[in-house]
């Protein structure tokens, strides 16, 4: 028998004040079931609490209602009191009559009814509460990482250097991502591959990593604690533990001219045999085999393998596939720049001397194509005027994105500095909508390149860009003098938006986590779980979160890291009790569950007899995947999976409770 | 009319002018939005009664008609923003679902006027307001007092 109390608070006068609570008191001794009830000042209060936890041990309550705030506000609290006296956490209801009663009404009669209402709707939910564990899953202690890009590496490093096993999967033959394709980077113009090859060369050596190059995660399943992933190691050609990176094979490959090195931004070629740069992490060539005259011609080139002393290309290696069980996942894949063939008046891809920032980057760096001296695609001269466009395909919402890149104002300042210490007496011009330059010293820098290196900042648009004897002619707009201008110059700089890398999509689809419209992926909450993607287990670091710089890269990173330390602190994961179960008797395999569950959460489980024959296929629900949503429930026709804390039967009673 | 309700008898309330009026709501966004009016202590109508579900992909169709047999005039069903859901795609579910249970509530020879389908996030404790009391009005506007809502 259900031995139920309800506790009626004043929450001082903010609920006396405008609902009898004596009434509701009264009303409550004559629900069915309810064996005591006592109004109080305020329930939340150590004295009110006490009174509880005596009231269910005086009286031998099953179950308790509290008539009080929002239970978003004390559920809690009254929970936890009622544990110290041995109930189940769930047998405890909140009729919310403050947030949703007394607040909100302003007639005491009628608020006094609604209140009695839902009192007597908690009541009969309560007593068909049935007692919920809440689910311990175990935790693989070992983390993976997809993606090598600063984010990805400041992850994998945080991770291993707290004592955790990590798999650093990325999918080029190198790690570095964007940042180590950067020349010198804004604010503090510290050279890129200065600060990044230490990290990259830590990642490597570290005892606790795993790193797997050229190579990309194929199947993701299980849950929190339990990821089954597969990883495809695609066949690099190099037998890697025998080479020793001397370099002897790409020198010795004939397809030199031939294949756009991607590193470069296509400002140069590579062989078919390469590494991407000449700090690449691991220092390890990979066979392009797409290219490749061995595969290409019948298996006939075989120069690489000729020069290479210790004998390691093997032209036979296959994919290989890797199984591991990890505990969690960061996803950290990084940007692409927009498609600027969208913006045909600025004549990228007809017009040679039009650049992205990125290729501008290759063209600043000391290990680019042109040594760090920067030279025009076209002819290879020295530019003496470079005109840059900002906000290329950002803010645009007709054409490009609606967003703002975030990097770009402070890349083109970076550029436009960088242009005039390299060329004495040059000039440049930056075309932009607005300056955006909010963190420690960037408004600083920007300054400088204005004042300083005498960049002219024209605010406005590029309405076309043209060649004329050589030089590229910049038509448009300084809308603050309000003149049309223009610009005969050697070359044109695009900073083109960031958008999330090319096949994260697939990712995030393989992860179960979500996206947003132009494929960044999601966090839990914007605000409160930055880190956390909306599956648990699940972390996001970088700019496949939406645009942002370096140090908020790192700090990303880092985050994802802390987060699943703090998972890993444990060795088990505690899931809240309110999710989905089926009842095995009646389920009829129908799957129809499966089909809806936006979690994955339902598999199917084969009942066996003592022989071993399956004698029944039923839906079985991982705890670790169900998040209790209860879509379900409503897919099954035998009725026969329900979700704990929300049954079908409560609901029917709680509708009842309110009959008229 | 003959009388076909079941459950406890009240007399009082749920006349024209008075009409009962549930809603059922996810957890995390109209509840929350709901808490939201009331911290704000914004005022509505409180002819509403509240039942909270984790979220709105667990409300059945049949909890509606449910509510309708206990003598509710009105129904709401309320949950996150699609794109918003907490459990993802939770809402989208639901969306679905509803498109083809109007049909069969219409059918029925429900008055789709009585039911009402609306979302409502955390942060729209105003939205709630303006949607209890817009639809209350809607209902007593009605001007029906069939204490059976199924007109076959
Ligand atoms: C022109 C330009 C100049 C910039 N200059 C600066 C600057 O001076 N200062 C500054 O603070 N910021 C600068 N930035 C921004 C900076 O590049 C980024 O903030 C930073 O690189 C983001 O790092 P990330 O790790 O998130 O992404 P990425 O660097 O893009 O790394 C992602 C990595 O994940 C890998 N990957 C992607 N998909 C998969 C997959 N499916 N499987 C396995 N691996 C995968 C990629 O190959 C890549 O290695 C600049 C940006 C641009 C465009
Ligand atoms: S020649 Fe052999 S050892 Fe040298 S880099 Fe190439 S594969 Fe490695
Ligand atoms: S960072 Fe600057 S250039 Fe880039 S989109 Fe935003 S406003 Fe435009
Ligand atoms: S409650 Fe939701 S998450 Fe859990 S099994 Fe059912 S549909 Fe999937």
């Amino acid at each position: 028998m259900a031995r139920i109390g309800v506790f009626v608070c004043w929450c001082g006068s903010n609920i006396a004040g405008t609902v009898d609570v004596a009434k509701v008191t009264e009303e409550a001794k004559k629900v069915p079931g309810v064996v005591t009830a006592v109004d109080y000042k305020y329930m939340c209060s150590d004295p009110g609490q006490n009174s509880l936890r005596n009231m269910i041990k005086e009286q031998k309550l099953t179950g308790v209602v509290l008539a009080a705030c929002s239970p978003h506000m004390h559920e809690n609290t009254f929970r936890k009191a009622a544990v110290k006296e041995g109930l189940n956490p769930y047998f405890v209801e909140i009729a919310n009559i403050r947030e949703q009663v007394s607040w909100v009404h302003e007639d005491k009669e009628r608020a006094t009814q609604k209140a009695v209402d839902l009192m007597k709707m908690m009541v009969e939910k309560v007593k068909r509460d049935r007692p919920i564990e809440d689910v311990r899953v175990p935790l693989n202690k070992k983390a993976l990482v997809i993606g090598g890009g600063i984010s990805g590496i400041q992850a994998a490093l945080d991770i291993a250097n707290g004592g955790v096993e990590v798999l650093l999967v990325e999918k080029e033959p190198s790690i570095g991502g964007r940042m180590i394709q950067l020349d010198e980077t804004f604010p503090t113009l510290d050279c890129s591959s200065c600060i990044m090859t230490p990290k990259m060369v830590e990642v490597n050596q570290h005892p606790n990593i795993k790193l797997y190059t050229y190579s990309e995660v194929e199947d993701v399943s299980g849950y929190i604690g339990n990821f089954k992933v597969k990883i495809k190691k695609k066949a690099r050609s190099v037998v890697e533990k025998d080479c020793t990176g001397c370099g002897d094979c790409w020198n010795a490959c004939p397809m030199h001219k031939n294949v756009k090195s991607e590193f470069n931004m296509n400002l140069s070629e590579r062989t078919a045999i390469y590494v991407p740069f000449p700090q690449a992490v691991p220092l390890v060539p990979v066979l392009d085999r797409s290219v490749c005259l061995h595969f290409k011609k019948g298996g006939k080139c075989v120069k690489c393998y000729e020069a290479c002393g210790p004998k390691c290309i093997d032209f036979d290696i296959k994919d290989e596939i890797i199984e591991e069980t990890v505990g969690a996942i960061v996803a950290s894949t990084g940007y692409d720049l927009m498609d600027n063939s969208l913006y045909g008046e600025y004549g990228y891809g007809k017009y040679k001397d039009v650049v992205s920032g990125l290729q501008f980057e290759r063209l600043l760096s000391a290990s680019g194509p042109t040594e760090g001296v920067i030279k025009r695609p076209s002819d290879g001269t020295t530019p003496q005027t470079i005109v840059f466009i900002q906000c290329v395909g950002s803010r645009d919402p007709e054409k490009g994105v609606p967003y703002c890149s975030k990097v770009c104002c402070m890349y083109t300042a970076k550029h436009a500095k960088l242009f005039a210490h390299k060329v004495h007496g040059s000039q440049s011009y930056v075309f932009y909508i607005d300056i955006r330059a909010t963190s420690k010293g960037y408004e600083e820098f920007v300054r400088g390149t204005m004042e300083q290196d005498g960049a002219v900042y024209l605010r406005g648009r590029v309405s076309r860009i043209y060649e004329d004897e050589g030089k590229l002619i910049v038509k448009g707009a300084d809308t603050l003098s309000g003149n049309q201008v223009e610009i005969a110059a050697d070359m044109v700089v695009l900073a083109t938006g960031v958008i999330p890398k090319k096949g994260s999509d697939k990712v995030a689809q393989m992860l179960g986590i979500s996206y947003d419209k132009y494929g960044f992926f999601t966090e839990s909450h914007p605000k409160l779980r930055p880190a956390e993607s909306s599956t648990a287990g699940i972390y996001l670091a970088g700019m496949a979160q939406g645009p942002r710089d370096i140090p908020e890269s790192v700090v990303s990173g880092s985050a994802a890291a802390s987060k699943i330390l703090g998972l890993f602190s444990k060795n088990e994961y505690e899931v809240e009790g309110t999710i989905a179960s089926v009842n095995e008797a009646t389920c009829v395999a129908c799957f129809y569950c499966q089909r809806v569950c936006g979690f994955s959460a339902i598999s199917r489980k084969e009942i066996k007899d003592r022989s071993g024959k399956v004698i029944k296929v039923v839906a079985s629900v991982n705890p670790g995947l169900c998040t209790g949503c209860g879509a379900c429930v409503n897919a099954c026709f035998s009725k026969s999976i329900d979700v704990k804390g929300f049954m079908d039967d409560q609901i029917y009673a709680e509708i009842k409770s309110l009959a008229i | 009319m003959e009388d076909k309700k079941e459950g406890t008898v009240k007399s009082e309330g749920n006349n024209v002018s008075d009409p009962r009026i549930i809603a059922f709501v996810c957890n995390w966004c109209t509840y929350s939005g709901a808490d939201l009016a009331g911290t704000s202590r914004m005022k509505y109508s409180d002819n509403v009664r509240v039942i909270k579900l984790p979220c709105s992909g667990r409300i059945d169709p049949l909890f509606i008609i449910e509510a309708f047999k206990k003598g509710a005039k009105g129904v709401l069903v309320s949950g996150c923003h699609p794109g918003d859901c907490h459990y993802i795609s939770g809402n989208y579910h639901s969306r679905r679902k509803y498109a083809a249970f109007r049909d069969l509530l219409g059918f029925l020879g429900v008055d789709l006027n009585r039911i009402e389908f609306s979302w409502i996030s955390a942060s729209e404790g105003n939205k709630w307001v303006s949607v209890i009391n817009e639809f209350t009005d809607k209902i007593k506007s009605l001007n029906d007092n069939s204490s059976d809502i199924f007109k076959k």
